[in-house]
């Protein structure tokens, strides 16, 4: 198993957090993981990325060609990964925040309205989380539980009681996320 | 909890395992992207547990001297910087070479010249390996590719600079810097107490005792021909250290018909490049250099009789590809690949390289 995730949105959307979450449920499952942020000002309010790598093989390069899957969370991060997504892989976007189409139709294309979803459940921070979920429920590379105790692991103690609030908001990811294209592969 | 894997960055791991390897003091002050080391010392706040002073200097030159007033008192004394703040080191390093003491400097290093930019680079391995202060002297240079090597750098450098009496750099860049993987930390071993440090540094200043004379740092000797007897002595220590303490690790050379040497990142990146193109039939391997100085010479030597051509890649204009050159003495062809500014190539470009510059001739 290797997957290679590009996520990728606004600075303060939880894109560098939720990475880094999902690198945690790696080590949990005892797969080998690499997080590799784009660290420059994009933090600041511009456009974060971080590349997430889970393989149950030694990783050789942190940084890639291609990505297995791309979740995308404003429009600058489309155009950016669109093109990087490996023939067949996914791209996961959020409906808030992406107005123009996908224009490859050799890759899958999933919707998930993270941003709406978050203010009905009126706690807007946990949409990295209810992003998370949808990644997990088209690509189940590591378990809820795994993902659970990396978070666990990854909040300060004091942080600790709002560990059910994150698992509904990854529970309610894994519900809403849509198939909006299928991949046309020749 | 030491057998704990954890998944950190390559600077939270510096930070760490100075700690551990029981280092007396840090002296630093902040610049992407390394900030993280003096983040980390920071929040550990050592020096309520091991008694590790951690201070944030006015800046890059009085931290690099507070360095050499520890290093003098035979203390382990680490400093660390990215690229600009490391040009402004150059003068202590050059005089703690000058005056035979041993510490640690960390530089993360980004894209230059100049304030450049603060995205990865290679660009100081003339720099580090060929002077970058005055005089003749050198920098033994380790350079990690990983998250653990950051770790476990901290204290073969430490190690080698007091072997040798002679500053130790770990040379590696923005990657490997911000990049979290797993990493089995070193065991936690406790700060030297002041005899121990007598023992092991019999010239360090620390007090006059009755039984010697006095001990004196300095690397002015205004005595030309004393001077050069220093010089000697220095180059004779050199001279040990390229004979002794060379690393490198070899992947798929054995029956490789092309070889790409890369060091730090590039390496990582060389290392799916070589992946990609067994696929494809091309027989390639690396060589990675781990120590810079002393570089690897003499295996690069034995393999201009078994490959046809060498690729260095290094994200720079070509700096190592010279030594590399040196090193094979024009037996065979060796060519350069490199992304500058703050550019890291991915593996495709690399194996585009290894196609255009070096399978085909």
């Amino acid at each position: 198993m290797l997957q290679e995730i590009v996520i990728s949105g606004f600075g303060g959307q939880g894109v560098l957090s939720m990475g880094k979450i999902l690198a945690y449920s790696g080590i949990m499952e005892d797969k080998e993981v690499s997080w590799f942020p784009a660290y420059g000002p994009e933090q600041r309010g511009g456009t974060a990325n971080v590349t997430v790598i889970i393989s149950d093989e030694p990783i050789s390069s942190p940084v890639v060609n291609q990505y297995d899957v791309a979740i995308v969370l404003n429009q600058p991060s489309l155009e950016k990964f669109e093109r990087r997504v490996k023939p067949g892989g996914a791209l996961i976007y959020d409906g808030y925040g992406i107005h123009k189409k996908v224009e490859r139709n050799d890759i899958n294309v999933f919707r998930i309205n993270a941003m709406d979803e978050s203010m009905k459940m009126e706690n807007t921070k946990v949409f990295n989380m209810i992003v998370l979920g949808g990644l997990l429920k088209i690509s189940p590379m590591v378990d809820v539980e795994h993902v659970m105790l990396g978070l666990k692991k990854s909040l300060p103690e004091r942080h600790h009681k709002l560990l059910p609030m994150n698992e509904e908001a990854i529970l309610r990811g894994m519900e809403i996320i849509e198939l909006e294209q299928k991949a046309i592969t020749s | 909890m030491s057998e704990e894997i954890s998944l950190m960055k390559g600077n939270e791991a510096i930070a760490h395992a100075a700690i551990r390897y029981g280092v007396d003091g840090y002296f630093g002050y902040p610049i992407t992207p390394q900030s993280e080391i003096i983040e980390t010392l920071m929040e550990q706040a050592p020096w309520k547990t091991t008694g590790m002073v951690v201070l944030q200097a006015e800046s890059e030159v009085a931290a690099i001297n507070m360095v050499y007033g520890g290093a003098a008192c035979g203390k382990y004394a680490m400093t660390s910087s990215s690229s600009p703040g490391v040009s402004l080191k150059q003068e202590g390093i050059s005089y703690m070479a000058g005056a035979e003491l041993p510490c640690l400097i960390v530089n993360v290093q980004r894209g230059g010249p100049g304030l450049g930019t603060i995205q990865p680079s290679q660009a100081d391995y003339f720099q580090t390996v060929k002077g970058g202060g005055h005089g003749d002297y050198k920098l033994i240079t380790l350079a990690p590719d990983s998250v653990q090597e950051m770790a476990d750098f901290v204290g073969l450098g430490f190690e080698l600079a007091f072997k040798y009496r002679n500053p130790a750099m770990i040379l590696t860049d923005g990657v490997i810097g911000q990049m979290m993987e797993k990493v089995k930390l070193p065991e936690f071993r406790r700060r030297r107490t002041d005899q121990e440090v007598r023992e092991q540094c019999p010239w360090a200043t620390l007090g006059k005792t009755p039984d010697r004379k006095p001990n004196i740092i300095t690397s002015l000797e205004l005595d030309s021909a004393r001077m050069e007897k220093n010089n000697e002595r220095f180059q004779a220590k050199y001279r040990l250290v390229e004979e002794n303490e060379v690393l490198y690790e070899e992947v798929k050379c054995d029956d490789a018909d092309y070889l790409l040497v890369a060091f730090g990142s590039a390496a990582r990146i060389c290392s799916k490049t070589i992946e990609m193109a067994r696929k494809e039939g091309i027989k390639v391997g690396l060589l990675r250099p781990i120590t810079l100085w002393p570089f690897p010479s003499k295996i690069l030597h034995h393999y201009a009789d078994r490959v046809k051509g060498i690729l260095t890649v290094e994200l720079n204009a070509g700096q190592m590809v010279e030594d590399v050159r040196l090193a094979v003495n024009g037996e065979i062809p060796v060519e350069h690949y490199g992304r500058l500014g703050g550019i890291v190539p991915t593996p495709d470009n690399v194996l585009n390289a290894l196609k255009e510059k070096t399978v085909q001739k």
